[in-house]
């Protein structure tokens, strides 16, 4: 029998009605409650649980004790296996982790947990990518490309997953914003890591084809395309990501995944830069940019990148900037355009535009961004 | 019929019929011929020992073995387990153009006059066959405005392949083969146009639709150069909308010296309305078993007639049918050819009909099939806007030409019900939806196209099989989950198409595969 986890943040979400942004932090929490917060997780957890209730004989739920997952797994009709113990009120980023590492050790087959991006960082903290996992977004936050759309299709992703109609998994963005610097107007997101999550397929028409090819054949047709076109001429600035990834390992070069690396001639110069650096590496030298999208918002620059800052985009050169994306995520956007946030208003209106997508080997689009 | 017409209470034939290789019975034929008699072998020989010995097998082929009665069986069976053209309101598989085909056209195909023929005959003696295929070329050219047609290609997509070999070849003479490494289409045409050029070894560029559903003519812009080949494009594309920018389209791509082709397989709404040529399109090809009524066949026997202006009408595959005056005749005389695509002259039945089928409605006529095809389509936009849960994305309030990339997306978010599992439950009532080709940029999509050939009473018919099913996706969604109910298959597997070391075109590369 399968095995489903699940983990409930209660308090996530309950910054955003009160406009807070968030509530990462005792005193904040404290604040969205004087403010007459309610607890927003449990409800929404609810919605993604109800999708699953068809097959509650097909698995086995596992979960933390009361509003970490038990009471509303109940209320569902679930009759879920509660190990671990909490102080009956207030959970922290703490309980969380320590759910996450239990539930994680029992080999479920996937963790559900419903949270934000800080929730998303506390799983990742806890168990990188050991375990697949799935986020119901419940957060004021969501930046990360690791939950699911809304809570009723996160419950349908895992029912496809439950009956094996989803097979595959792919590597999503775990990305969080600095909620200080969020309430005082400034956005600034940061790319934690990666977690491991179900990979829905878009099925075509059944005879005409199979599916569409995967995320990894994507990604790498993508770095064939880049190194064949590349000029000994040029840095090559490459963002972080899993889409650039291929490039560094297909150049067998030492990389970083969350960071921004420089290469020249083929050859890695310094990995993992700060904006500085790149500048003193780059300044009136003749350099390209390789980035993608970063999470599931079509952030461009200024989101988990932010060391390809403004000033180093100028110095580079609109021209020079090479965008890689798989057809696939660029359909997950919905029709809406990248978006940039560089915090240069000069810069976001100078890349505003249609602009050309490596997409795949030999194979381009011209999508467009905004801010 | 009204409203509240219901949906037929259809139950499929179910045979759990084999597939005719595992029926074989070793030993098992349908015909036993005769030994050959001495006097007769004493004059023709044994039929044998004169042909090439490289050319005869060593063992003989694995085919199955089986009496006449166990064939017939066989295939009478499976054709209960199908949902026809004839049998189904088919308009819900969009961009396929279904439409009836006149059954008397099938006699003229299936006379002995025509059978008989054979390709290598002296042009002499196939007078008649050549006269129809210069007049349906003269037709096309009056539907196109174009100069010359060719119905060698065996389908659209060997048209779309046949205009990328074209558009190969002129560059090249130009002395710009290598600079020009680049064609441009748009994610709502074809995939076929981006396919095409890919197996050529062309770059390709494709553009991605605006809110309006269109390529922007600003992101034109950015795709071309002086690497530009060529535009393949759609327009309507699959979403219905007419672009009325095309000719800027055009102008723009001609200006970097790149052609155009304009991809008008389903040309249905347009006959006699707009052409190729007022577009500013080099090249075009229409299917015959679209537009013009020839049946599809299941990929069987059909023609992408494909057509080129006068100036690069000297590269078209060999021979064109031609007319001196006297006699017809076939022209081998291209030195720029890009030789054949296909054995001899094309798929002739498909074009024997296409030909029967204009003759009979005339000028007149087609475009009366345009004007009811667009009016039956946008009947049916209306109609199935008023279902709770559908929507049409782009260009909201506006006519669209012959058919409408349609959206469940607002269904699914409300019940959790996929357009996938709507086709299921749609068979259920003995009627044919499909979710329509990649890429997926519209969620939840599905394509109607009801093209002339079907009534009112046909469409409010099928309009009431999908109200029911959304009624049903409602109270219970789970019968739409788990349909279908009353056909033939349950659940169609997907997972061997993405796995090559499990799909299998042929009974030998399945024994191979499977290890059998």
């Amino acid at each position: 029998m399968k095995k489903i986890g699940l983990i409930v943040n209660p308090i996530a979400g309950m910054g955003g009605t009160v406009g807070l942004k968030g509530t990462d932090g005792k005193a904040i929490l404290e604040k969205a409650k004087r403010l007459g917060s309610k607890p927003q997780s449990a409800k929404r957890t609810k919605e993604t649980l109800e999708r699953l209730t068809f097959l509650k004989n097909d698995f086995e739920l596992i979960t933390y004790p009361g509003e970490m997952g038990e009471r509303i797994a109940k209320e569902c009709g679930f009759e879920p296996k509660v190990i671990g113990s909490i102080k009956t009120t207030e959970t922290t980023a703490t309980d969380t982790i320590q759910a996450a590492k239990e539930i994680s050790a029992l080999k479920v087959d996937l963790l559900l947990f419903a949270g934000g991006d800080g929730t998303a960082r506390d799983i990742y903290n806890a168990i990188r990518n050991k375990t697949v996992v799935l986020g119901i977004p419940t957060g004021v936050k969501i930046q990360s490309a690791v939950f699911a759309s809304n809570p009723m299709k996160g419950g349908d992703l895992v029912a496809l997953f439950l009956q094996g109609k989803i097979k595959e998994t792919k590597e999503a963005e775990v990305m969080d914003i600095d909620e200080e610097a969020f309430r005082t107007g400034f956005v600034s997101a940061k790319l934690y890591g990666y977690l491991t999550i179900p990979y829905e397929k878009q099925h075509v028409q059944r005879i005409k084809s199979g599916s569409s090819t995967n995320e990894r054949y994507a990604q790498e047709a993508i770095a064939q395309d880049i190194i064949e076109n590349m000029d000994d001429e040029y840095y090559y600035i490459i963002g972080p990501g899993t889409t650039t990834r291929p490039i560094m390992e297909r150049l067998k070069l030492d990389f970083t995944l969350l960071g921004v690396d420089l290469i020249l001639e083929k050859k890695l110069v310094e990995k993992d830069l700060s904006e500085q650096k790149i500048l003193t590496y780059i300044t009136g030298k003749r350099t390209k940019i390789v980035v993608t999208p970063i999470g599931g918002q079509g952030y461009i620059f200024g989101r988990g990148n932010q060391q390809i800052s403004s000033k180093v985009i100028r110095e580079v050169g609109k021209d020079n900037i090479i965008i890689v994306a798989t057809k696939q995520k660029i359909n997950s956007l919905n029709g809406q355009p990248f978006l940039t946030d560089t915090g240069d208003k000069e810069i976001n209106q100078l890349l505003s535009e249609h602009v050309i997508v490596i997409t795949g080997y030999h194979n381009k689009v011209v999508y467009r961004i905004s801010y | 019929m009204t409203k509240n017409t219901k949906v037929k209470n259809f139950h499929q034939a179910k045979w759990d019929e084999p597939i005719i290789f595992e029926l074989s019975t070793k030993g098992e034929r349908g015909i036993l011929f005769p030994e050959i008699e001495k006097e007769i072998e004493a004059i023709v020989g044994d039929g044998f020992s004169k042909l090439p010995k490289q050319m005869i097998r060593k063992q003989a082929p694995q085919l199955p073995e089986l009496a006449q009665k166990q064939v017939l069986k066989h295939y009478l069976r499976i054709s209960q387990q199908t949902l026809g053209a004839d049998l189904n309101v088919d308009i819900g598989q969009g961009t396929c153009t279904m439409k009836y085909s006149p059954k008397i056209n099938e006699r003229f195909a299936g006379s002995p006059k025509f059978t008989a023929l054979h390709p290598a005959q002296d042009e002499s003696t196939v007078q008649g066959i050549l006269e129809i295929i210069y007049k349906l070329d003269l037709f096309l050219r009056e539907i196109s405005g174009l100069d010359k047609f060719t119905f060698q290609p065996g389908g659209g997509g060997q048209a779309i392949f046949a205009m990328v070999s074209i558009i190969e070849a002129y560059h090249a003479t130009n002395n710009e083969g290598e600079q020009r490494d680049e064609i441009i289409s748009t994610m709502f045409s074809h995939p076929s146009d981006a396919a095409a050029p890919t197996v050529k070894g062309y770059k390709v560029i494709n553009i991605y639709p605006n809110e309006d559903g269109l390529p922007d003519i600003e992101a034109l812009k950015k795709a071309v150069s002086k690497r530009t080949a060529a535009l393949l494009i759609t327009n309507p594309e699959d979403t219905g909308i007419f672009n009325p920018k095309i000719k800027e389209f055009t102008d723009m791509v001609h200006k970097v010296g790149g052609l155009c082709g304009y991809d008008q397989a389903n040309a249905n709404g347009l006959l006699g309305i707009t052409r190729a040529k007022e577009a500013g399109f080099d090249m075009c090809f229409f299917n015959l078993h679209k537009t013009f009524s020839s049946p599809h066949g299941c990929g069987g026997p059909a023609t992408g007639a494909l057509g080129v202006k006068e100036e690069i009408s000297d590269f078209l595959p060999v021979p064109l049918v031609e007319f001196d005056g006297k006699k017809y005749y076939f022209n081998y005389d291209l030195p720029k050819s890009i030789g054949k695509v296909r054995a001899f002259y094309g798929a002739v039945p498909a074009i024997l009909k296409a030909y029967s089928w204009i003759m009979s409605l005339g000028s007149e006529g087609l475009k009366e099939v345009s004007r009811i095809a667009v009016l039956n389509n946008n009947y049916l936009l209306k109609k199935v806007l008023e279902i709770p849960g559908a929507s049409a994305p782009y260009a909201k309030g506006r006519h669209r030409i012959e058919q409408v990339r349609y959206s469940w997306e607002d269904l699914y978010n409300d019940t959790g019900v996929t357009t996938e599992d709507i086709t299921y439950r749609m068979v259920d009532f003995g009627f044919h939806m499909w979710s329509s080709h990649h890429p997926f940029i519209v969620p939840q999509p599905f394509t109607l196209e009801p093209t002339e050939a079907y009534s009112k009473a046909e469409m409010d018919e099928y309009l009431a099989g999908l109200r029911r099913v959304v009624k049903e996706a409602h109270e219970n969604p789970e019968l739409v989950k788990s349909a279908p109910h009353r056909s033939v298959v349950h659940k169609i597997d997907h997972e061997p198409l993405d796995n090559p070391a499990k799909w299998a075109i042929t009974w030998r590369a399945y024994l191979k595969k499977n290890k059998k």
